[in-house]
């Protein structure tokens, strides 16, 4: 199988300034790889830097070292040090991302915050909105919700909105942070589907999940993010 | 992953605006000081920071509204060609703001002819580009109205007699109507209430999205930054002292001033 994320020697602080410019270490010689179709867990407690490596490989958060490489079609990127454009481009074609919490857009309805990936990459917005309308369905999502901005939906409408949008796409590359999170059972139970399909399809997948019973059902791989423990 | 060449990235596309270390003084007073950047055909670029830091300076200088006292700003013309916009006649600095460009001001009556409807607000921008058909440039206007959510009812209507909102709805169809090719807005949702401002976020977002419009937005709104823009650079004294992309910027700020910057605000 074709490996999609090279992750080497990877690390990351934040230097707090509005505290003194206290440095904070997060992670560092960060070493793993996710190939195609496969599900790699990153493991560890609260605070270990699960989230933050997440972001680095989406290129939300900057890298102080190392490299962060994604096989972008005939090509290899490295987030790490590519520039904002090419990130920008990536994400439109290469690398989808579930975030934690669903950040909304005032006034744009559920169907299409979950159609604008699809329209970013050129589908007909007829076309995509049909396509969101059948996963949110999956998902659970009551079809009278599905005009409404989410903003006030609750917790796990958001997050089932946010799975949706990430999962809409064919991005060969899925990152998610606790898709499940704030999920009962039998939508729990859909994610664990949706997962299963995209390993089928060759998709690579980055996941961090609190949930035992859900992460043995997808996990080929846990990395210990503990033991990237950067030394205060 | 060995089987894959690290190839270097094509990198076919050619900025459409160029600006190099550009420096404007107001007699004395500096404006903004050594500015780089250059802006890529359908993206957006925001510039943030606080008030007096400079950034309608420089966007004025990038629309050619202002001579800058130092430095260079080209635009990629239609042929291709990279031209200084400081090296173009007056005339020919006139046209390409007619065609190429728009200029969204942060108030509308700056931007809009109060006096004349609405429909002839943005039918004027056409038949400066040469449309002669009244009724074509009546239908593209009728069109553009209802695009920015203003009633076809309203097109006989002089701005004065419409509400803010309105009339910063008004001057962004008037603007984008002969589809620019790139789009300069100042604090395009500043002075309406937040509710208006939603409104017109969204309008933007998805004319710029729909359009593939590239625009250089300067707002002091993080949420607007956010929002509408792929990069942003912040703006403190007259100089850029962060720059990258929009969510890395706001979600890992490493110079101490925006992390000022985005720890005042509730939430973007
Ligand atoms: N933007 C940020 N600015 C400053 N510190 C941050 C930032 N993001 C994360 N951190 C810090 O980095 C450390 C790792 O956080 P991270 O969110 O990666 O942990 P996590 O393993 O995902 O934890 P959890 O399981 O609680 O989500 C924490 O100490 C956190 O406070
Ligand atoms: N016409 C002018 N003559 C003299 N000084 C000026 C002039 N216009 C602006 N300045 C000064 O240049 C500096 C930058 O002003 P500028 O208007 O570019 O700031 P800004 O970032 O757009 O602020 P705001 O957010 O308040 O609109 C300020 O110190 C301002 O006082
Ligand atoms: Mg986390
Ligand atoms: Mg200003």
């Amino acid at each position: 199988m074709a490996t999609r994320i090279v992750v080497s020697g990877l690390s990351k602080s934040f230097v707090m300034h509005l505290q003194g410019g206290v440095q904070l270490p997060v992670v560092q010689g960060v070493d793993f790889s996710v190939d195609a179709g496969e599900c790699v867990v990153l493991g560890g407690p609260s605070g270990a830097g699960k989230s933050s490596i997440l972001k680095m490989v989406y290129g939300n958060y900057g890298a102080d070292g190392g490299q962060i490489l994604v096989r972008d079609g005939e090509r290899l990127v490295d987030v790490a040090s590519a520039d904002p454009r090419r990130i920008v481009r990536l994400r439109q074609t290469t690398i989808g991302y579930v975030s934690q919490f669903l950040r909304v857009v005032p006034r744009v309805s559920a169907l299409d915050v979950v159609a604008e990936p699809l329209v970013a990459r050129g589908i007909d917005r007829a076309l995509a909105r049909s396509r969101a309308r059948e996963l949110l369905a999956r998902l659970n999502v009551p079809e009278r919700l599905y005009t409404l901005p989410p903003a006030t939906f609750s917790g796990g409408e958001q997050q089932r909105v946010n799975v949706a949008r990430g999962f809409v796409t064919d991005h060969p590359v899925l990152l998610l942070d606790e898709p499940t999170a704030s999920l009962d059972a039998a939508n729990r139970a859909v994610v664990v589907d949706l997962i299963r399909e995209k390993k089928k399809q060759g998709v690579a997948m980055l996941g961090i999940f609190h949930d035992e019973e859900v992460r043995a059902a997808v996990a080929d791989r846990v990395v210990d993010v503990m033991a990237f423990r950067a030394a205060a | 992953m060995s089987a894959v060449a690290m190839l270097p990235d094509a990198e076919t596309e050619r900025p459409l605006l160029k600006v190099s270390r550009l420096s404007h003084y107001y007699g004395a007073r500096l404006g903004c000081r050594d500015v780089s950047l250059d802006v890529y055909p359908g993206e957006v670029v925001a510039v943030v920071g606080e008030s007096g830091s400079g950034k309608t300076t420089l966007l004025n200088c990038l629309a050619g509204r202002l001579t800058p006292t130092a430095g260079s700003v080209e635009f990629r013309m239609r042929d291709g060609r990279l031209r200084s916009l400081f090296g173009l006649t007056e005339a020919e600095r006139r046209l390409l703001a007619r065609t190429d460009w728009g200029f969204v001001h942060q108030n509308p009556a700056e931007g809009l002819r109060m006096t004349v409807s609405a429909g002839a607000n943005v039918g004027e921008r056409l038949m400066a580009i040469g449309d002669r058909h009244y009724g074509t440039i009546r239908a593209t206007a009728l069109d553009w109205l209802a695009r920015v959510e203003i009633a076809a009812d309203r097109i006989d209507d002089e701005p004065r007699s419409f509400s803010g909102g309105m009339r910063q709805r008004l001057q962004i169809a008037r603007n984008l109507v002969t589809r620019p090719r790139l789009v300069f807005m100042d604090e395009p949702t500043g002075g309406l209430d937040v509710s208006v401002q939603a409104r017109l976020l969204d309008l933007l977002r998805q004319l710029v999205a729909d359009l593939g419009l590239a625009a250089v937005v300067v707002t002091h709104d993080l949420a607007v930054a956010r929002l509408l823009s792929d990069r942003m650079l912040v703006m403190k004294d007259g100089t850029v002292i962060e720059h990258g992309l929009t969510d890395r910027v706001l979600d890992d700020p490493r110079e101490p001033y925006t992390q000022l910057l985005v720890s005042s605000i509730l939430q973007v």
